[in-house]
């Protein structure tokens, strides 16, 4: 594949429609599957895959590359989209996805994939790790990065709490956390399940510097990441990032919000149709 | 303060022993801090090693390597998940973590860290824990009595419980060898030493006879080891000959030895341990006889299924039956 620097690359809209286009491809193959996270987040693993990170896609464990720890594993869909839209995992694995002996299990599993940095599912794990990955990074005097993507949901979980206080005792200004603020969790809306606004404000209060932007204006991702990578304080990075559910294929937008959403046999053309009506100028 | 005399508490009584209170009894050979200078010996010779607590260093020994090196030495806070997740990330960027807490925080408050970030990712974490078992007099906060069987059900885990200082001396450069997580019970402070006498190495995976019997075998893992060996001594004074199997490894299980020397006709066959009853050493052992055609009469030592209670150790040792005395009264009943 082309890297993302050549004039011929394509560009982080096409990058995050062909995340998009993988996504619904894998959820097809299972007829289910986290679908409507991984249409919210893909603009924000694109700005990550394609603009941010450096990695070697011929070359997935190569030590100078910045970690991607997917602390909400069932978020994998998409993620598995970004790493064969990166060109780490062979295209033609997309009709594995969820089967017996597969790279692609349904949750994310750092022994299953290539790119796959730890072992998600059990919410609320990946900032501790990043937390010790990014120590181990400065032991190592190395200039990777970590970045880590989890949900808001696991702002519930006492762990990321442990996990965002440490980051920012030990200055870890090598981790950039980015929270996926989609309002939804198994039971209904995050915010109802136990309220963690005002969030810019409980991270600024907790050492970190934040930034909050819309999840699905790519603009705007490019320019919080850019900042996250550039800020000069020796503080851990948050982007809080607010995304829409299904975003990309209007008719699942518009469902009615579901953590798991259903997606009829037939729907999963509409849907690429939609989204590759959507994408058109 | 109350008059003595008046009370039913006005006798003279042991007072609880403190949270960490040695195991070491009055004028036994000790050791002080030997993982915390294991650790410190190992770590000369490998830069990758490096301790982690959770605001538990003076009290896990390894205070003694954070004096030796500061910059390797990560105060994690008094908080246990974060520990464990930290430390699968310092493994994953290639060091050796050694990282340590109580056992009842390990095991109990930590677990999923551990199965989930540790285990199942296979990260080379080396997890050393203090207060094993019963040896806190402080309540079932601190009594870490089902550590054993909730590590051995971890998949990838390698689950040791060290008798005395000597051993624990010989187990840190072992399992630092050794790829892959460890769970170690750590002894802390003035260890008692025992095995130094016994011309004995530990051995990853391997039990050791450490004394022959042919009326009794008594199969031990941890500080129950030193009560057998005391307690087989005493029985020799009654006649009683006892055999001393010591399985510091209670995974992976020394199955060839334990059913080599329970295979030997003749003898009751107890197993002691510092542990819940429930799924430690004992039922491995169990399990293992069983499935291998090997009935010999089965005993079990070990702390019962309840919340034990606090107060002063040697007391609780005696309630609860592992006291070298009590280990003695039951196999002389059992043989009876």
């Amino acid at each position: 594949m082309a890297t993302p620097t050549l004039e011929n690359a394509p560009t982080l809209a096409q990058r995050a429609r062909y995340i998009r286009r993988n996504a619904l491809l894998m959820g097809e193959v299972q007829g289910q599957g986290y679908i409507a996270q991984a249409l919210d987040i893909a603009d924000v693993l694109a700005v990550a895959y394609f603009h941010a990170m450096r990695f070697r896609a011929e070359d997935p464990a190569w030590e100078g590359r910045d970690r991607f720890l997917l602390s909400n594993g069932h978020y994998a869909i998409a993620l598995y989209a970004a790493l064969i839209e990166a060109g780490i995992i062979p295209e033609a694995e997309l009709e594995t996805y969820g089967f017996d002996e597969s790279r692609l299990p349904m949750s994310g599993m750092a022994s299953y994939t290539p790119g796959m940095e730890m072992s998600g599912g059990s919410l609320g794990l990946g900032l501790g790790i990043a937390v010790g990955m990014a120590l181990g990074l400065k032991r190592k005097k190395s200039a990777a990065r970590i970045f880590t993507l989890f949900s808001d949901g696991e702002l519930d979980e006492g762990s990321k709490w442990e996990a965002i206080m440490s980051a920012s005792h030990h200055k870890l200004d090598n981790l950039i956390a980015i929270v996926d603020v989609n309002n939804q969790q198994a039971d209904g809306p995050s915010k109802q399940m136990l309220g963690f606004e005002p969030l810019v404000d409980k991270l600024e209060a907790f050492g970190w510097f934040v930034q909050r932007v819309d999840g699905n204006d790519l603009d705007a991702v490019v320019a919080a990441f850019d900042a996250a990578m550039t800020h000069g304080e020796p503080k851990p990075r948050m982007i809080v990032a607010d995304t829409l559910m299904g975003k990309g294929v209007p008719f699942l937008e518009q469902r009615e919000k579901n953590h798991f959403i259903r997606v009829e046999p037939h729907e999963w053309q509409l849907a690429l149709s939609a989204l590759n009506a959507g994408e058109q100028p | 303060m109350k008059s003595a005399g008046s009370t039913p508490w006005a006798k003279p009584r042991l007072t609880t022993s403190a949270m960490i209170a040695s195991i070491a009894a009055e004028g036994q050979r000790t050791r002080p801090a030997p993982f915390g200078h294991a650790l410190v010996e190992l770590a000369r010779g490998r830069e990758d090693v490096v301790g982690m607590t959770a605001d538990l260093g003076k009290y896990t020994d390894l205070h003694i390597f954070a004096q030796a090196f500061p910059d390797r030495y990560y105060q994690m806070g008094m908080a246990e998940q974060l520990l464990f997740a930290a430390a699968s990330g310092l493994a994953a960027e290639g060091f050796m973590p050694f990282a340590t807490t109580y056992a009842v925080f390990a095991s109990r408050r930590a677990y999923d860290f551990i199965h989930q970030t540790i285990a199942e990712e296979d990260r080379n974490v080396k997890i050393a824990c203090a207060l094993p078992g019963l040896t806190s007099g402080y309540g079932p906060s601190h009594q870490a009595v089902e550590d054993l069987a909730l590590f051995r059900a971890m998949p990838n885990m390698t689950v040791i419980d060290p008798c005395d200082a000597h051993e624990i001396e010989q187990i840190v450069p072992v399992i630092a060898a050794h790829r892959g997580p460890v769970y170690m019970r750590v002894l802390r402070g003035q260890v008692p030493l025992v095995l130094d006498e016994y011309n004995y190495r530990f051995e990853l995976g391997k039990a050791a006879l450490l004394r022959d019997g042919t009326d009794v075998l008594i199969i031990s893992s941890g500080i129950m080891t030193m009560r057998a060996l005391e307690a087989a001594q005493a029985l020799s004074d009654d006649r009683v000959s006892a055999a001393v199997l010591h399985v510091p490894t209670i995974k992976p299980l020394d199955t060839a030895a334990i059913l080599h020397e329970a295979g030997k006709p003749g003898r009751l066959v107890v197993v002691a341990e510092n542990h819940t009853v429930i799924g430690g050493l004992g039922e491995a052992v169990a399990t293992l006889l069983m499935r291998s055609g090997v009935h010999p009469p089965f005993r079990q030592i070990g702390l019962p299924d309840e919340f034990l209670a606090a107060g002063a150790l040697p007391t609780l040792h005696d309630r609860y039956g592992i006291s070298t005395a009590e280990v003695k009264r039951q196999i002389k009943a059992w043989l009876r």
